[in-house]
């Protein structure tokens, strides 16, 4: 096995170009458990955390774009008032260790559907920016995954960054695991309510092959609010609201019984945690009045 | 084979290591320092904690080539000119360990936690080891031992 | 025999029983400078793997080693063929194969080993290891496995031991009847640090062996065997042991690192990863328990009737005394006049079941205040109140006869955690996620959550029972150094952990007065520990250096006495010197002994216990008892099934805590083990497969799910035991469960009748409840 550690955005994609089968490494919290395990045994790695560019975010366009190589440490402390729900999720990641490693570019890499940062992601309509040598492209997130452990990525491309919008509205994310730290998500659910475009945003974790969408109940959702003019009054929803949002998005799922849980806790605990996360917000727009 | 340059527990380290080498198996085999314990290897258990460049870290998920000019602590080069540093001491006195084996990744853990906290609940203190499993204590007498250290750091002049 | 002269006792010692001494140990360990199994190192040194079978039952048809030897770097490859003796093990049944050779029982079984200079080229070796395998389908269901026309795993058959009480009228009736069948899970006792040692070849053809273990002498006994060697030429020392909690009792790695070495001629060093621990071990054994429970309307118990099914797995192990205890433990700490119980232990393909923290009474515990719960519930009693009514205390008859001698604070421990101060109902405003079901996961702000309240009492056998002739040595050293006064101690008990090593420094520095005490690693240089298991150390141990160190003073007053004239009755021992009590002459220890140094070696052994009838289970089995209570309070998310351990709180009696701080430890990581079980812990196996080996999958309480514990510690004294102690370390593991689960079902009103429960049994999505 070969290591490369490229320190300018420039080599490193010309390091996968030349190593079309090289396996990015980030944190490296869930290539190097593989390698451990002997599941994996890759010619070449491309260590990416020397490459700086990566390790930075900014302002662009009105929007914030997360290098693939910001820690969910940073995530926390900078950029909670910006992306309140990546940042609730990035705190259940794993424990301070981990955190201090793990990255959302990773995350997105590995495309696990447990993979903790994809609900906010999918929530927000974040797009992935995929550079090579060649050029870049941009995929919507919900593109990018397309199995368990499968996304679009080119032989000769890496995951640059991610762009969201900052947040104009509450962001919620919820996580189910069967102990109080340090656990792989039996589900996840994450919100966004997006006032000015009057739109909701879904995502939906380790319950499907990938991260999801629950569009019916975004549509849904987006339905009351505009027949009923809450947006505007920021009035109460109704309690069946509440319940029919969190019905629609535990239906969206597609969950499967494995070892850390059942398809119908994972389908029953959906519906529960979108329609807490729902009043939360709720509560939190008509709060800000 | 790759060369390395590193420093650990204040002292310069170059090495040759193999790609695939983890950094714990590196501070073990080739340092010796075989107080980094490695208790899972999947990067849950925490006893492989160590510090790199002051933060916490599970060296059984990072390659010894990604510590190249890295500065590492580990649970060796905690204690100064013989004096053993204040988590151990209180680690030592309130019992804060049975079998031990996860003892030095806490107290790695606790160091970086400690430097980046001010006063500290109990509660503060059991979020900031949450990464870190013991199988032995309870943990009780673990977070005493941790509150025990913080005080003493804060003030060193009270006793 | 007439009574002695009072003893002449010495003057208090810093550090001495009674005091929460600092461990010898902790120093080392908290300078990471403290050598672990894992940690060992010698020149030359050649790393082992094992093969293992990926069935968990098949026929062997071939073997091919060709492949494999041609690995570089690779000096051994050996199979049973190579076995140099006894080609089986076991501790109590000698059943388990060192390598299989025709016929695989688990998934995991070992078939073959590697050495080679590098543990990468052993692993690459191991996976060129041609076997041939004949899958067959594997038994997996032990009630299954004692049909007639079962498939027979072993030429003894599928049953291991069917134990069993009968006790009063089997036609008794009663008012109140009540029935349930409940079930635990397989446990890992997920010790921290993985099996490993270090076996160095001797030059007189014998082996050294470095290891983390609980009984030195018993894997001497075994590996001579298997070794072909005689018992001399096996010399073991224990290494720095990463916890072990009965999962070490068995033999791992210690044949085939020590093979490897004598083959080779080169020391050879093993090391399990986490995951190849979970199949390099023994796990609790799974149960499933019927019960039914007989009561007056007052709430008397007229009658229990029990079934219970073990599931030993493939191989025996300690199966046999964890049916004994499920048996003799199976009705609680209660009075029971009519009593039926049947245990059975039987083979499957299921993983080895043996050894953990509290065995046999776990699994019982869970069951019977399970139903000591719903009875009260049927009778319209406070579950307390019922237990209370029903406790049993000194004098006793327990359902097999044997009368209960020592303290038996049944109801004093109730008593006391029931009157223990409740931490305040819900929330403080501004809400902390953290003191919330689901902590920082953000699954509730307040929603769904109830509070409940669980008890539970249980208790265990302090000790090795039913007639095994259960010893410990000790020998002890005084000798003058500086001009002081020092001892040595020298055991073979296995410090995994528990204290057991400042246990000994204690009792020694009480006995001579000397308060510079080193303890001597263990090893097999010295007679036998026992094993650090059934609680039973403190006592054991703990009474041989208390023998022996009352062995040298002895000598030592024969001494003065010699010197100074007059009898040794006449002096006494005070801060290191030795006094006249007729004429008041001193003279320091240091002095007396010059150069010599006295040094005697003693056996400690406990009364005599008796076996069980096979047919009725009376008799005397038991030494003493160790009792606790547990008193849960949790926050379940009633719609998300997460739940918040909100307190723990116990009351046990400890007969004397030698060393307060270490008796909290043990407490508290015991009922942090049971915690786990009612809550997380569980290795789920389908078809003979283990489905979650890894930390990543099984679970274990982190910092976040172990509340802080209120602990009230009685110190009633076991007249029978060295200073009166009780064993402390398997009480608070076995009523921590059912007492957690109780809280459980206090707060949601479900009947959850398996441990552990999972979010999926709280909000009432699953069947198997109902069977």
């Amino acid at each position: 096995m070969e290591v490369l550690q490229p320190t300018s955005w420039g080599e490193a994609l010309a390091a996968k170009e030349e190593h079309p089968g090289a396996v990015p490494l980030a944190g490296g919290t869930d290539l190097l458990v593989e390698l451990n395990f002997d599941r994996r045994r890759p010619e070449t790695i491309i260590d990416l955390t020397r490459v700086a560019e990566l390790n930075e975010w900014s302002h662009v366009n009105g929007g914030v774009r997360l290098g693939a190589g910001v820690d969910y440490t940073r995530v926390i402390a900078e950029l909670a008032s910006e992306l309140p729900g990546l940042a609730i999720a990035s705190r259940t990641v794993g424990s301070p260790q981990i955190r201090n490693r793990g990255t959302v570019g990773g995350n997105l890499g590995t495309s696990s559907p447990a993979g903790d940062a994809l609900p906010p992601l999918v929530a927000s309509g974040a797009r992935i920016e995929l550079a090579a040598t060649s050029g870049t492209r941009v995929v919507p997130v919900e593109e990018f995954c397309i199995a368990p452990k499968r996304n679009v990525l080119a032989p000769d491309e890496l995951i640059a960054a991610i762009h969201m919008p900052v947040a104009t509205g509450p962001q919620q994310f919820s996580k189910i695991g069967t102990r109080n730290a340090m656990v792989i998500a039996v589900a996840s659910f994450a919100l966004t309510l997006d006032p000015p475009a009057r739109s909701v945003g879904t995502g939906i974790g380790s319950a499907g092959p990938v991260p999801l969408r629950a569009t019916e109940a975004e549509r849904f959702l987006e339905g009351v609010l505009d027949e009923e003019g809450l947006w505007d009054s920021r009035g109460q929803l109704s309690e069946g609201a509440v319940a029919r949002f969190g019905q629609l998005a535990s239906e969206a799922s597609r969950p499967i019984d494995d070892v850390r849980g059942s398809a119908a806790y994972r389908r029953h605990s959906l519906g529960v945690m979108a329609g807490r996360t729902l009043a939360w917000a709720w509560d939190e727009y008509r709060g800000t009045l | 084979m790759r060369r390395i340059s590193l420093t650990v527990n204040g002292v310069k380290h170059d090495a040759m290591v193999e790609p695939r080498q983890l950094l714990v198996y590196f501070l073990r085999e080739q340092l010796a320092l075989t107080g980094t314990n490695v208790g899972c290897d999947t990067s849950t258990c925490g006893a492989c904690t160590i510090l790199v460049n002051g933060k916490s870290a599970k060296s059984c998920t990072l390659l010894a080539v990604q510590a190249d000019g890295a500065e590492v602590t580990t649970i060796e080069g905690l204690a100064s000119n013989g004096e053993m540093h204040p988590l151990q001491k209180a680690f030592h006195e309130s019992h804060g360990l049975q079998c031990g084996y996860c003892t030095p990744g806490m107290i790695m853990a606790s160091v970086d936690l400690i430097a980046n906290n001010d006063a500290m609940s109990d509660e503060d203190i059991r979020m900031g080891l949450e990464g870190n499993l013991c199988r032995c204590t309870g943990y009780q007498n673990i977070v005493k031992s941790v509150q025990q250290a913080a005080g003493e750091m804060r003030s060193p002049a009270s006793t | 025999m007439t009574p002695t002269k009072e003893r002449t006792i010495a003057p208090p010692v810093r550090g001495g029983v009674g005091t929460s001494a600092r461990r010898q140990d902790s120093v080392p360990k908290v300078k990471g400078e403290f050598a672990y199994s894992s940690d060992l190192w010698a020149e030359g040194m050649l790393w082992g793997a094992t093969v293992r079978s990926p069935h968990p039952r098949a026929a062997i048809r071939s073997l091919d080693i060709t492949d494999a030897l041609t690995v570089s770097g690779v000096h051994a490859v050996l199979t049973h063929e190579d076995v140099p003796g006894r080609k089986l093990f076991g501790m109590e049944i000698v059943d388990q194969p060192v390598l299989a050779w025709d016929e695989i029982r688990y998934e995991g079984e070992p078939v073959a080993l590697v050495a080679a200079d590098h543990p990468e080229n052993a692993r690459r070796a191991a996976d060129r290891l041609r076997v041939d395998y004949e899958e067959l389908p594997p038994l997996v269901d032990p009630e299954r496995a004692v049909e007639p026309d079962a498939p027979q795993l072993h030429a003894s058959g599928n049953l291991i031991r069917h134990a069993r009480i009968r006790c009063g009228d089997p036609a008794v009736t009663a008012d109140v009847v009540i029935e349930g069948t409940y079930e635990t899970a397989m446990q890992d006792q997920a010790f921290l640090g993985p099996e490993s040692g270090l076996a160095v070849p001797a030059e007189d053809g014998g082996i050294d062996l470095y290891v983390a273990t609980q009984w030195l002498h018993v894997d001497l006994e075994q590996l001579a065997a298997s070794l072909g060697l005689p018992q001399d030429k096996v010399r073991i020392t224990l290494a720095g042991v990463g916890g072990a909690f009965g999962a070490r009792e068995d033999l791992s790695m210690q044949i085939h690192c020590c093979m490897l070495a004598l083959y080779t001629g080169r020391p050879v060093k093993m090391m399990y990863s986490r995951e190849e621990s979970f199949f390099g071990h023994v796990h609790r054994h799974p149960a499933r328990m019927h019960y039914e429970h007989g009561a007056t309307r007052e709430g008397e118990l007229v009658y229990v009737k029990a079934r219970i099914v073990l599931d030993g797995g493939a191989y025996a192990s300690s199966s046999t005394a964890v049916c004994a205890n499920a048996t003799a433990f199976a009705c609680g700490p209660y009075e029971v006049p009519n009593v039926q119980v049947d245990a059975l232990a039987v083979y499957t393909n299921n993983p080895p079941c043996g050894a953990m923290r509290g065995f046999g009474a776990v699994q019982a515990c869970f069951a019977y205040e399970s139903q000591m719960d719903k009875l009260a519930d049927a009778l319209g009693m406070d579950p307390v109140e019922l237990r209370m009514k029903n406790a049993m205390s000194t004098g006793s008859a327990m359902p097999t006869g044997q009368i209960v001698e020592g303290p038996a604070p049944v109801a004093e421990l109730l008593r006391r955690v029931k009157e223990m101060s409740l931490p305040p109902a819900g929330h403080d405003a501004p809400l902390d996620l953290r003191s919330l079901p689901g902590g920082v996961s953000n699954t509730t702000h307040g929603e769904g959550i109830r509070r409940g309240v669980g008890y539970a009492i249980g208790f265990k056998n302090i000790a090795f029972s039913e007639g095994s002739d259960d010893f410990a040595t000790a020998r002890v050293r005084l000798f003058a150094a500086g001009g002081e006064p020092q001892v040595e101690v020298h055991s073979a008990a296995a410090e995994v952990g528990q204290g057991v090593g400042v246990v000994q420094i204690q009792v020694a520095r009480t006995e001579l007065g000397v308060e510079r005490v080193t303890l001597l690693p263990a090893d097999t240089t010295v007679g036998s520990a026992g094993s650090s298991s059934a609680s039973r150390q403190t006592w054991m141990t703990g009474g041989a250096v208390k023998s022996a160190c009352e062995a040298v003073r002895a000598r030592l007053l024969e001494r003065a006495a010699g010197e100074l004239g007059g009898s040794p009755s006449d002096f006494s021992m005070e801060g290191g010197k030795i006094v006249s009590q007729t004429n008041g002459i001193e003279v320091s220890i240091a002095d007396l002994l010059g150069r010599d140094s006295i040094e005697e070696t003693r056996e400690y052994r406990h009364r005599k216990t008796y076996p069980m009838d096979p047919e009725t289970g009376q008799g005397d089995a038991h030494v003493a008892f160790a009792f606790a209570a547990h008193r849960a309070i949790v926050d379940v998310d009633t719609e998300l099934g997460l739940v918040r351990v909100v307190e723990l709180a116990t009351a046990q009696d400890v007969g004397k805590a030698i060393n307060p701080l270490s008796v909290e430890g043990q407490i508290e990581g015991g009922s942090a083990q049971g915690l786990g079980l009612a809550l997380m812990e569980e290795i789920q196996v389908s078809n003979g497969r283990i489905r979650n080996p890894s930390f990543t999958d099984y679970l274990i309480p982190t910092v976040l799910d172990m509340p802080p514990m209120k602990i009230d510690v009685l110190e009633l004294g076991d007249p029978e035991a060295p200073y009166g102690v009780k064993g402390v370390g398997e009480a608070p593991t076995i009523s921590s469960t059912p007492a957690v689960i109780a809280a459980l079902r206090d707060a949601t009103g479900r009947a959850l009748e398996r441990a552990p429960v999972r979010p999926e049994d709280v909000v009432g999505l699953t069947e198997r409840e109902v069977r």
